[in-house]
């Protein structure tokens, strides 16, 4: 595959070593002159200096023969720009931007950029889930459907102890698909299930309901 | 008329001051409060510190009720990201801004953002007064 990255910060860097160790031919596009010069000095002339928003520099680099373009600056208006410019001028069949700022998810997807990677989101994520005493943790998102499966801890006190899952009131687009109870087998919790503290609930949510499952499940 | 304006720099301020002067209800937006000293004493709008390409500082700024956006910052892409939201989340029925860079103007207004490009039009009005200015003498 032919693959543009724009921006040779760290990220850009270290994508475009592995990129090329799958056999991909890479090119780079950066502003900066210090920055390009690493590029030529470590991985040969891969590294073009220039703006990768501007449609001369993108004409310059090949992008209408790109398979592929990923802009990893950080700067979302830069990374927006580059993926709409790649898109709708050279056709680039599929497009990937770095997101900064978490809030321009939804943005991003709305204007037609195939995909984007929200850094902050993933690394609030993986953090999450390290700190022991975090009641609900995220294990997968299915974008397309707009569920998450998450992972809630019912903590000891909690409202749902010594309750029936039929007894709880669930929110919309949730569903209970199963209870790990230390040392036991994990099984399918049936409407008669009663929760106990300790129990492990791997659960399918939608993103809006997340908030309402996390109360009913672990709220004192 | 509602109008939201985000970057306070000249041309920013001017407009301001020249629709706020007309009785219209504005909104000016930048990143640096510093900004702000562009605008008359006169101005009766609203200056608001925060960045125009955030959605929570635009509903700050009024978006959800404004009849119009402009996005005169200095970056073309910080003006096409913030027109683009409010074209396309906040449905704004008239929106305006900025894109120094002819090629990426052309290609917004492909993508249905109303542009303005100062540097096609300064060359246009410098070689209409060359030429004006070269017809006369002969």
């Amino acid at each position: 595959m032919y693959i543009i990255i724009v921006g040779g910060g760290v990220v850009g860097y270290h994508l475009c070593r592995a990129l090329i160790d799958e056999g991909h031919e890479v090119l780079v596009i950066e502003k900066d002159a210090k920055k390009c010069e690493r590029f030529l000095d470590e991985l040969g002339s891969i590294c073009m200096r220039g703006d990768g928003c501007e449609t001369a520099i993108l004409a310059e680099a090949g992008a209408s023969r790109a398979d592929l373009l990923i802009a990893t600056t950080n700067e979302d208006e830069d990374n927006l720009v580059a993926c709409q410019v790649a898109k709708h001028k050279f056709n680039v069949p599929r497009t990937i931007a770095r997101i900064n700022n978490p809030k321009n998810e939804k943005l991003f997807k709305r204007l037609g950029i195939d995909c984007g990677i929200s850094i902050t989101n993933i690394l609030l994520e993986h953090i999450e889930e390290e700190i022991p005493t975090h009641p609900l943790i995220h294990l997968l998102t299915l974008p397309k459907e707009n569920l998450e499966i998450v992972e809630v801890k019912i903590p000891e006190g909690s409202k749902a102890v010594g309750k029936a899952v039929k007894q709880i009131p669930l929110p919309p687009d949730s569903l209970l698909s199963l209870l790990i109870r230390n040392a036991q087998k994990p099984q399918v919790p049936s409407p008669e299930t009663v929760f106990k503290a300790g129990d492990r609930i791997i659960a399918l949510t939608s993103t809006e309901s997340e908030q309402a499952l996390r109360e009913v499940l672990t709220t004192k | 008329m509602k109008v939201v304006i985000m970057g306070c720099g000249r041309v920013g301020a001017q407009l301001a001051s020249l629709l706020d002067a007309e009785g219209h209800k504005v909104t000016i937006l930048d990143i640096d409060a510093y900004s702000f000293r562009r605008l008359p004493p006169s101005f009766n709008g609203t200056a608001l510190v925060g960045d125009g390409t955030d959605e929570d500082t635009l509903k700050k700024a009024g978006i959800e009720e404004a009849d119009a956006f402009v996005a005169v910052t200095q970056g073309d892409n910080r003006n096409v990201m913030a027109a683009q939201i409010a074209k396309h989340i906040f449905n704004i029925p008239r929106v305006l801004c900025r894109i120094y860079d002819p090629l990426r103007k052309d290609l917004y207004e492909m993508l249905g953002v109303e542009a303005i490009s100062p540097t096609i039009v300064f060359a246009h009005l410098f070689k209409e007064r060359l030429e004006a200015g070269t017809k006369a003498k002969t």
